[in-house]
């Protein structure tokens, strides 16, 4: 089964800003999904739309086989959001924040099962304090815990690492991959392409509102990720209109001295001759060729770079 | 539809709304209360043995119900209005759309905590009035039925103006500019027969004179309008409002983008 359908999901606000147009993508129950995008991408409105914060426009959602929208109670109770503001109320500490979200949820509060959040996310020390006297990093906890505390099947976090030091970042990857191996289905968004690849079996990439792909990671990996040639030469590289187009089929990128043309996804060796061929008759022999896959990153840049938003 | 409804989360808000109160009550029960006994106090000696014309009732008697019950009514909507606007401000009013709250739970709740504090605020006024004032209790139930549908007005219409507001600044601006004149020229101050004809008839036009004079009537056991009447018109403004506040949160009015 999958934890959430998502099809031809649509919104755009009130402002006239179209912030996502007919996404559709599945997360199947049990995986660990990266939904990655630049700034502005849409993440935060498909997310917020999941937890009933933002109004959808278009579309369907099925959570666990049951439609969100028809059925928000039966969905919000097996759904745990952590937003991607960090705010709390400043009249309580976090284990009542953590009392109270269980009572919210219509689930008896389970007092061993609170302990075992804020000793396992680090805040037992903390948990009389008021809020205001929680780090940056603590805070970005509790609204961990505070998602995970009615035991959701379905876990939402957005950009749950964005601003938190890399050794805390380690231990929330830590603890996120405990979760999912117990059986918790997780969609992630991250700026962080490294933390997706280290952690996530499924990957969507959105731009500007946009779907640009959605496949399990590792297919993506070996197989949408093209081999690279890169030819390094002695002076820096500037292509005219004419060599533009003598070289457009292979998508030229030219960095500085080296230039990068791409090969087919698999990489052959008629290919490569005859890449390497037009490359020379253009810019005439290289001092260095190199062969290079692609990562997580470069293609993130490949697929969102032509109208950068940034 | 399973789980459509959630008891324990409503119960749980109205827990959350009360203790908020009861975690600040220097400002959001002592402070209201000693305001309304400054005015006692001030209006006791200004005015000392006088009866209200038209009225056959000393003036302090004719104005303890009717400064109980405006505090109610701002207590009313101060605990919802700033309840919202301040999770608003702060954008923890997220949580609130997240959890798995029917909009009628959500509504009931604000409002239930709403008149807790009405009666808080209310109950402590008398324990304090007590000794120093005569009060009478006339008609015990009218005091009730006036005191719970006004705080539920005024509650329902702090959830309102605490969804519609998007800043402090806009909240200030209904409660200065709106509650605040309504509530002053309700008639707690006076009665409309000491009003010149046109000021009498324009009171008639303030909801707030309605709740005051009924509640008024319930002590002393007069009025200036039919309170009987009246009471009927309450139940139903308090219905209608809940109603408006349930299908805002329904369709999250200023709410949700
Ligand atoms: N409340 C809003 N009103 C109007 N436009 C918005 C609102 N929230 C987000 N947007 C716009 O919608 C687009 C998507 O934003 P968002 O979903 O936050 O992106 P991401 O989370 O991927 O960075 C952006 O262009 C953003 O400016
Ligand atoms: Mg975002």
């Amino acid at each position: 089964m999958n934890a959430l359908e998502i099809q031809g999901l649509s919104k755009s606000y009130s402002g006239g800003k179209q912030a996502l147009t007919d996404v559709s993508l599945n997360v199947p129950e049990g995986s660990f999904f990266a939904l990655l995008g630049p700034n502005g991408a849409g993440k935060s409105t498909l997310i917020n739309i999941l937890a009933d914060i933002v109004r959808p426009g278009g579309g369907r959602i099925q959570l666990l086989g049951h439609d969100l929208f028809q059925e928000r109670g039966w969905c919000k109770r097996r759904l745990g959001v952590v937003p991607q503001e960090v705010a709390f109320d400043p009249f309580f500490n976090p284990r009542e924040i953590l009392r109270f979200s269980s009572g919210m949820y219509g689930v008896a509060v389970d007092e061993a099962w609170i302990e075992a959040l804020l000793e396992r996310l680090e805040l037992k020390p903390h948990a009389e304090k008021n809020t205001r006297q929680l780090s940056g990093g603590m805070r970005r906890r509790l609204l961990v815990a505070q998602a995970l505390v009615h035991r959701p099947r379905v876990v939402v976090l957005d950009e749950p690492t964005a601003g938190v030091d890399v050794e805390l970042r380690k231990r929330l990857w830590t603890f996120m991959r405990e979760l999912n191996a117990a059986g918790t289905t997780i969609l992630l968004t991250t700026h962080y392409l490294e933390e997706a690849e280290e952690l996530c079996d499924q990957v969507a990439i959105i731009d500007q509102g946009t779907l640009l792909m959605h496949r399990p990671m590792k297919e993506l990996l070996d197989d949408v990720a093209s081999h690279v040639l890169r030819l390094h030469y002695a002076d820096t590289i500037t292509l005219d209109a004419p060599q533009t187009a003598a070289l457009a089929c292979w998508r030229p990128r030219v960095q500085g001295r080296s230039i990068d043309l791409c090969l087919s996804t698999k990489l052959d060796a008629s290919n490569f001759h005859q890449v390497y061929t037009a490359a020379t008759a253009v810019l005439g022999a290289p001092k260095e060729v190199t062969t290079v896959q692609e990562d997580l990153e470069d293609i993130f840049l490949r697929l969102t770079g032509d109208h950068d938003g940034r | 539809m399973a789980d459509e409804y959630n008891p324990r989360g409503a119960l749980t808000l109205f827990h959350r709304e009360t203790r908020r109160f009861m975690r600040v009550k220097m400002q959001t029960i002592i402070a209201p209360a000693l305001t309304a006994i400054l005015y006692l106090v001030v209006f006791r000696y200004a005015m000392g043995e006088r009866h209200v014309p038209g009225l056959d009732v000393p003036y302090f008697d004719f104005l303890i119900p009717g400064l109980i019950m405006m505090a109610m009514l701002q207590n009313a909507f101060a605990n919802t209005s700033s309840s919202l606007i301040t999770s608003k401000v702060m954008n923890v009013h997220v949580f609130l759309l997240m959890a798995p709250l029917a909009p009628i739970e959500v509504v009931l709740a604000a409002l239930a905590a709403s008149v807790i504090r009405a009666i808080v605020v209310a109950s402590v006024l008398l324990l304090v009035l007590f000794p120093f004032a005569d009060i009478h209790f006339a008609h015990v139930w009218m005091i009730l039925l006036y005191g719970v549908c006004g705080s539920i007005i005024m509650g329902g219409v702090g959830i309102l103006s605490g969804m519609w507001a998007q800043k402090f600044d806009d909240m200030a601006t209904i409660s200065n500019f709106i509650i605040l004149p309504l509530t002053f020229l309700s008639g707690v101050f006076y009665s409309v027969h000491q009003l010149p004809d046109v000021w009498q008839s324009m009171n008639h036009f303030n909801p707030f004179f309605y709740l005051i004079d009924g509640f008024r009537y319930g002590f002393i056991g007069v009025g200036d309008s039919d309170p009987v009447q009246a009471a009927l018109v309450v139940v139903v403004a308090a219905l209608a409002v809940t109603t408006a506040c349930w299908w805002a949160w329904k369709n999250g009015w200023k709410m949700k983008e």
